[in-house]
């Protein structure tokens, strides 16, 4: 986590943060998500807990505390109570993964009678080589935790609807895996500041000996995957449960799903496991097609460069791009969020078996094709 | 070293969650009302009839050992991918592309014939 005392409290304090900040980014978008569904179905939503009913966050919040602590006797209590807990776990583990903005410089500086060497602090939880690899990975340990509460309420219902859960859950990671071979061919590496850095300036297309620059579009991923972008973005919505593909839910025939049992605090801890789920999802979504933190039409570079000139110190130029960089990648992210609740509110979910061929015969086979088409362009535009 | 990290970020969420649990139960309120039927497993307001963990559908198995066999498939095709572009600069391109060719070959036959042995039909 670091080379001395300085760097690794500062590391813990930004893991802690943005584990923080998906947490408090949940209430965030519960209201959003009531206030956008009210929108779009021409009704008021939450309007009378405080200015724009945003004090009913606090107020479910307490709610939530208050209701009593409820276990079924056929509850295997050990696993009944260690879901919810582990359902935070892979969510925040994945997130600090992804890279949020370009790093902070701080100069060597003088505290407590001793010399603290210049550091450079990253944006993000940790860098990882193998990025996609590991984030892949450990966000499809949530099936795990679905299968605990399902297993662990002793419910028939919470049992059947966490076995659904997790067979849709591990039969659209096939076409989630799949959909970003394209996209690591394209940019040749796992690593997601590689990729950021490859998107920058004017969309350009190499093509044997010919290059056809288009200096009005930034130079996104989404313009040479356009297929893969589609099947990634619709196999995170069956990644994260969401209508329409949240048959893990399925009201009508299962009650809740695997969370029947679940009241209180603990729902809202699958809550967040859920949320979380979306915010690697816009996350992953922004740093493969949409250039990650970088500004369009300006390279980091640029940015930096302007920054120095306006600031006149390394520092304060390497926060100010960091913060400039922060606020764009948030606007995509944001962005990707809204397309999760628009989509909810949209569309009418699937039957079981549908859900299923849609995974298997459709987004898997499109999968491939894709791959195939992006190997064969590849190899005959630059042999 | 992102190990640290990680394991840091992932004990303290486990901490984290379990203490909002305690807090949870200790500030929440106290049942008033004790019946042996509350604490059922909810099964729509009748007795529960059936046996709580039988009868589980054998697709579900099937769909997991279909879905670890694609997966690894899958993950092969990663590290070719990385180095796709280095090798057709380095001049291994044909060989490269070729093989994995047969692979997906492979691949598709084996989705093919899953999906024509209606390994895959849900009802």
């Amino acid at each position: 986590m670091g080379h001395d005392i300085f760097e690794i409290t500062v590391n813990g304090i930004k893991l802690v943060l943005i584990f923080l900040l998906m947490v408090q980014a949940v209430p965030m978008l519960v209201w959003l998500e009531r206030r956008g569904s009210a929108f779009i179905q021409n009704r008021f939503g939450p309007n009378r807990v405080g200015p724009l009913g945003l004090l009913q966050l606090g107020a479910d919040a307490i709610k939530f505390l208050t209701k009593e602590n409820f276990v079924p006797t056929s509850a295997k209590k050990a696993l009944f109570y260690a879901a919810p807990v582990f359902a935070l776990i892979p969510g925040a583990v994945a997130f600090s993964a992804i890279p949020m903005a370009t790093p902070v410089y701080i100069e060597a500086f003088e505290m407590f009678g001793q010399n603290w060497g210049p550091y450079r602090f990253l944006v993000q939880g940790y860098e990882i080589g193998v990025g996609i690899v590991f984030i892949l990975g450990v966000s499809s340990l949530a099936a795990y935790t679905i299968l605990m509460a399902g297993w662990g309420s002793g419910n028939k219902f919470s049992l059947m609807g966490a076995l659904r859960a997790s067979a849709q859950t591990i039969s659209y990671e096939l076409a989630l895996g799949l959909s970003i071979v394209g996209v690591i061919m394209m940019f040749g590496t796992f690593n997601l500041t590689e990729m950021i850095n490859a998107q920058q300036g004017p969309l350009t297309f190499k093509w044997m000996e010919y290059t056809v620059t288009a200096n009005w579009l930034p130079n996104w991923g989404i313009f040479f995957q356009p297929l893969g972008a589609l099947l990634f973005f619709t196999a995170t919505f069956a990644e994260s449960n969401r209508l329409p593909f949240d048959l893990a839910e399925g009201e009508s025939e299962l009650v809740a799903g695997f969370h029947t049992e679940y009241g209180g605090f603990k729902m809202n801890l699958f809550f967040i496991g859920e949320y979380a789920h979306m915010m690697i999802a816009s996350g992953l979504m922004t740093v493969f097609f949409f250039g990650g933190y970088s500004i369009p039409y300006f390279s980091v570079a640029d940015v930096q460069a302007w920054a120095l000139s306006v600031t006149q110190s390394e520092m304060s130029a390497s926060i100010l791009s960091a913060l400039l960089h922060f606020l764009s990648f948030n606007i995509k992210f944001g962005f990707f969020l809204w397309t999760f609740i628009w989509v909810r509110w949209t569309l009418p979910r699937f039957r079981y078996d549908q859900l299923m061929d849609l995974g298997w015969k459709t987004m898997l086979p499109w999968a491939l094709a894709n791959t195939i088409i992006t190997a064969f362009i590849i190899y005959f535009a630059t042999i | 070293m992102p190990l640290g990290g990680v394991l840091f970020i992932t004990v303290f969420i486990a901490l984290f969650g379990a203490f909002l649990l305690w807090f949870a139960a200790k500030v929440g309120a106290k049942p008033t009302y004790r019946d042996p039927v509350k604490f059922e497993p909810y099964e729509c307001g009748i007795p529960s009839v059936e046996k709580k963990d039988t009868k589980i559908n054998v697709k579900f198995y099937l769909t997991a050992i279909l879905f670890i066999l694609f997966d690894i498939e899958i993950i092969f095709m990663y590290p070719w991918a990385t180095t796709f572009r280095d090798s057709i600069a380095t001049g291994n391109g044909a060989f490269v592309f070729g093989s994995m060719l047969i692979f997906l070959a492979i691949f598709i036959f084996g989705l093919f014939w899953e999906i024509k042995s209606k390994a895959l039909e849900w009802d």
